[in-house]
């Protein structure tokens, strides 16, 4: 339950505002909440906006986590009701959508968020008033200290995890790498991400270009980017700027004198440039739905999701809403409840595999520990049916090593 | 940095320059001529793609796609034109900036609706699939295309407002509509055709850019922007103008990319203001010529 | 020696009680405020439109009152929402202190853009103000620093409000909308001030007919830019309650796409009307709401309404009432 807050003296003002306040209530009738016994989970997700596709998919998800729970009887009895809200991919809106469900409809929990901005701004409400969080965005800074409460916890995957995952993959000694960066906090973390795991491998960055984020163009850079004669181009950025770049990339044929390397290769991106442009680029992600043949767990989500939706395939993003919801709450079943404090502790002990195999989280930063699908895009002459659109190269399984140390964030360990 | 990086940079920049040429065409045609400013313009080069998309799939030709799309969004903008813009003339100078504000709500959102929020795939046509040897670096055919294909339309352009009678007609009614009217022109016509031409450009925009970029229903907004920013530079009404800006924008992007990359959409702006300090009206724009 | 076209600057006999009482529009605009949070079905919602309300009424200064069209009244609003955020975060300034700095620097920030573009007249003056109010996105995106970029300026939560010895938990909801009421009924009452003042007048002259204001020997010039600046001043104040109440800026702030919504809630609300502005705010701010529940397409209701209050309704709803109640504040 959200902590209530810290003792005020009476003002003339919050006395005047309390008497209208409670003038109000007793004038306004409300819904008979016997609903007080069912557990409510906020939900932000961008259901307007460039990602509504994704978004839409991790509803569906969280809902169907949300569904199992409530099938074998809800939390100790309560059922579970998710509150789906559109933040529009905005982090004002976000904000405001947070502290409605917070003020307005008391919500025990939020699970969400897609764009980095977003969750940040979400995590800045729900820590201030004592409300759990669980971000499903990617990103680096949610686990620094700065950012970080005892009732942030961070499901997704983060730059760091997916770009060591993928250069481990990609990478050999004496390889030469080229950079394509999107000019924003998440380019530079995936950069980073690059850069550190690359000196690891000993393979040495010929060159780094920053392109403005948003940019429709990337013609511009192509010239430079060739005439550097890399073996491999890293292209840090997301969602359409990536689609664009590859694309550009592609055209400008430069495809035949490299591979292409991405930290994160999006389902729907990938679909909404085809498999002609991105044949053969690698990337990481959280999850591929081809993962059924080598974990049970992915199997049988699978299986739940078709059999909730028509024999379609969860996606990267939608598997994220599961997860997300779905560890929270197991959390609250363990807890036996709602209680702020009992269920942030069992968030801190919870093993769970929902997905892909055992995850849990850190207990410094709260981050999960998971396993990063290396992937590959498949040509379309070798793809099954239409929805195989990668091949899983590599399934590290999840350690804490694949994270930034403790230290290293800022947090006391 | 030796001269062959410098000199496919420069083709860059023009090839980029093209498709700023094109859009801001259009916008600065209709307000030299009607004095509207279309601020749906940047939506209505999103539909161009989206209907040349999708006509190209119909047909199976890019070709048809490119042909017929501008033709069909210009008679869609024809009618925008006599529907809700023709109600506005006479009044506030920014109703109909305004209007094709809210316009630009719908159409976008109405393109979501139809076909969804995520990006399409825009095939590159066969013929012009791949780059091309220039000895000094690849270039990309179908930016060569692109770059030919404007050029082919501004010589059209400029031909027909210049040598036709038709053309004659149509800078005659934009000086003076009354004039016009008096001597018999139905200038109402006049004004449709202009508007319409002015769609139809952002439409032959929109389809010149779509396989270079994945079509997505918020690709209009940052090109309102960029045209926003050249019909400005150039001067409002002026087509020399758009062209010239067009191409500095376009070049001067392409060359701060070379240093630093990430400031290549703060320099649009920059430019913008630097020339406007230097002579408000544009560079080829008419003093005093504002409404 | 000027006889202003229109009654607003000055005090016209009101023809009934009623009249006389609207008259008042300062403390009328503020008892409405007052109860707003339990008119509308959440309080955050209800702290929008005052937020909402104050950046709009800045800007009807400028659109309403003056008659200039700008599209880039979003880079005040950001500019005092982030001047706010860093005073506290970075410089560990108490609100008191960061809320007037952030209004005085987004106030020179008003005086800088504006020099730029009320060098330009008409339409140019439109695309300026939006092309210059995105340079400002592009430089708070690169500066990251200091203003957190894409991800937003965060780290500035204030919990606790305290003046004179009086201490006001910030957290609740109710206590913070009537202190963010406080900084509103400030604005309105500055706004009233400037408006009954000979500038007022001077400003609405040159919305009527610029050349013959110039012709009476008023520095049309020197006086767009002023007003520039004072709607500048109002509308980061607006920033600065944004700053306080979502402890967070988010960079879309800034986007050319918030300049376009302000737009909007001036017209639905009714330009050159006092209240107007927090009437659009609210209607804009309700129907999303509303509209998202059932559709997420939301944005084609308000376009096309938008469109239609254009085509019919260009007093808005606010300017409609009031003109349809034969209350003294229509315009010709």
């Amino acid at each position: 339950m959200p902590k209530s807050g810290s003792t005020s003296k009476i003002t003339r003002r919050t006395a005047l505002a309390g008497l209208s306040a409670g003038a109000a209530l007793l004038a306004m009738p409300r819904l008979g909440r016997a609903a007080d016994e069912t557990i409510r989970i906020g939900f932000p997700t961008p259901l307007t906006g460039p990602f509504a596709a994704e978004a839409r998919d991790q509803v569906k998800c969280a809902e169907l986590a949300v569904k199992l729970v409530n099938d074998k009887g809800g939390v100790g009895g309560r059922k579970v009701e998710l509150l789906v809200r559109d933040d529009k991919l905005n982090a004002g809106e976000a904000a405001t959508r947070t502290l409605e469900l917070i003020e307005k409809d008391k919500v025990h929990a939020v699970v969400g968020a897609l764009s980095s901005a977003v969750q940040l701004a979400v995590n800045e409400v729900t820590r201030a008033r004592g409300v759990i969080y669980v971000s499903i965005s990617q990103s680096d800074t949610i686990n620094e200290a700065k950012d970080f409460s005892k009732y942030t916890f961070h499901e997704a995957l983060n730059p760091h995890m997916t770009t060591a995952a993928v250069a481990r993959q990609t990478l050999k000694k004496g390889m030469k790498v080229a950079h394509l960066v999107a000019d924003y906090a998440y380019g530079h973390e995936m950069l980073r991400g690059f850069k550190r795991a690359q000196t690891a491998i000993g393979a040495e960055t010929v060159g780094e270009i920053l392109h403005p984020f948003g940019a429709a163009d990337y013609s511009t850079f192509m010239p430079r980017l060739m005439s550097l004669r890399p073996d491999v181009l890293c292209i840090s950025n997301f969602g359409r700027d990536q689609a664009n770049a590859i694309k550009q990339a592609v055209d400008f044929g430069v495809k035949q004198q490299m591979k292409i390397v991405v930290p994160v290769i999006l389902h729907n991106q990938r679909l909404a440039v085809g498999p002609d442009v991105f044949e053969g680029v690698v990337g990481g992600s959280n999850y591929f739905w081809g993962l059924e043949t080598q974990s049970k767990s992915a199997a049988s989500f699978n299986a739940a999701f078709k059999a909730a939706n028509g024999g379609a395939i969860p996606t990267d993003y939608g598997a994220y809403g599961y997860s997300g919801v779905g560890s929270l709450l197991a959390a609250m079943q363990a807890a036996g409840g709602t209680d702020t404090d009992k269920v942030v502790d069992a968030l801190e002990k919870l093993q769970y595999d929902l997905t892909k195999g055992p995850q849990h989280y850190r207990k410094c930063d709260h981050q999960s520990v998971q396993s990063v699908l290396v992937l590959e895009s498949k040509k379309k002459s070798a793809m099954a049916n239409d929805n195989d659109l990668f091949a899983i190269l590599a399934n590290d399984a999840g350690s804490d090593d694949m994270l930034r140390s403790c230290s290293e964030l800022g947090h006391a360990t | 940095m030796d001269l062959s990086l410098i000199i496919m940079q420069l083709l860059s920049g023009i090839a980029l320059g093209a498709v700023l040429v094109i859009t801001a065409l259009g916008l600065t045609i209709v307000f030299g001529m009607l004095g509207v400013v279309n601020f749906a313009h940047g939506a209505l080069f999103m539909i161009g793609a989206y209907a040349g998309l999708y006509l190209a799939s119909l047909t199976g030709s890019f070709w048809w796609g490119l042909l017929l799309a501008p033709i069909l969004i210009g008679a869609f903008g024809m009618l925008i034109e006599f529907v809700l813009i023709r109600r506005l003339y006479g009044r506030s100078i920014d109703d109909p900036l305004l209007l094709t504000f809210g316009l630009s709500y719908i159409l976008v959102e109405g393109v979501r609706i139809v076909f969804g929020s995520d990006g399409i795939p825009f095939p590159t046509p066969p013929q012009l699939v791949g780059v091309l040897d220039l000895g000094i670096g690849f270039f990309p055919r179908y930016r060569l295309f692109v770059i030919a294909l404007v050029a082919v339309v501004l010589l059209a352009l400029w031909l027909t407002l210049e040598k036709t009678r038709v053309g004659l007609i149509v800078r005659a009614g934009a000086r003076d509509p009354t004039i016009m009217q008096v001597l018999g022109v139905d200038i109402g016509r006049v004004w449709l055709a202009i508007f319409g031409l002015g769609v139809g450009l952002a439409a032959l925009g929109g389809v010149l850019a779509g396989p270079m970029r994945s079509v997505n229903p918020e690709m209009g907004s940052l090109v309102l922007a960029e045209a926003f920013v050249v019909t400005v530079i150039g001067g409002l009404g002026s087509i020399v103008g758009a062209v010239v800006a067009g191409l500095m924008v376009g070049i001067s992007i392409s060359l701060v990319a070379l240093f630093a990359p990430e400031m290549a959409t703060i320099v649009m702006f920059a430019l913008m203001a630097v020339v406007l300090l230097i002579r408000p009206e544009g560079l080829f724009g008419v003093r005093g010529r504002t409404a | 020696m000027t006889s202003p076209s229109s009654g607003e600057a000055v005090a016209k006999p009101a023809s009934s009680g009623f009249g006389r009482l609207l008259e008042q529009r300062v403390l009328l605009s503020i008892a409405v405020l007052a109860v707003l949070p339990w008119l509308l079905p959440s309080q955050a919602l209800a702290v929008n439109v005052l937020i909402y309300g104050v950046v709009v009424m800045g800007y009807n200064l400028l659109f309403g009152y003056t008659g200039l069209l700008s599209f880039g009244q979003a880079a005040f609003f950001g500019a005092g929402a982030y001047f706010t955020g860093i005073a506290i975060g970075r410089y560990g300034m108490p609100w008191f202190a960061a809320v007037p700095i952030a209004v005085l620097l987004s106030t020179c920030l008003a005086a800088a853009i504006g020099m730029v573009s009320t060098r330009t007249r008409g339409i140019y003056f439109s695309m300026v103000t939006l092309a210059l109010a995105q340079l400002v996105y592009y430089v708070a995106l690169q500066a990251s620093s200091f203003t957190g970029g894409e991800n937003g300026l965060r780290g500035f939560t204030v919990d606790r409000i305290s003046l004179f010895g009086f201490q006001v938990n910030f957290l609740d909801p109710v206590n913070k909308y009537y202190v963010l009421m406080a900084f509103a009924a400030l604005a309105m009452w500055f706004q009233s001030r400037i408006l009954n003042s000979p500038f007022g007048a001077v400003i609405e002259a040159i919305r009527e007919n610029e050349q013959r204001a110039r012709a009476c020997g008023y520095d049309v010039e020197r006086s767009k830019l002023i007003v520039f600046m004072l709607s500048g001043a109002i509308s980061s104040l607006g920033g600065c309650m944004l700053a306080l109440h979502l402890s967070i800026v988010p960079l879309d702030l800034l986007h050319y796409q918030t300049s376009g919504m302000i737009v909007m809630m001036v017209l639905l609300g009714g330009a050159r009307s006092f209240f107007g502005p927090f009437v659009g705010a609210a209607s804009f701010l309700i129907l999303e709401d509303v509209i998202s529940l059932w559709t997420p397409h939301w944005q084609i209701f308000v376009g096309a309404i938008f469109v239609l209050f254009v085509l019919f309704l260009p007093k808005g709803i606010w300017g409609t009432l009031l003109d349809a109640l034969g209350i003294g504040k229509a315009r010709p």
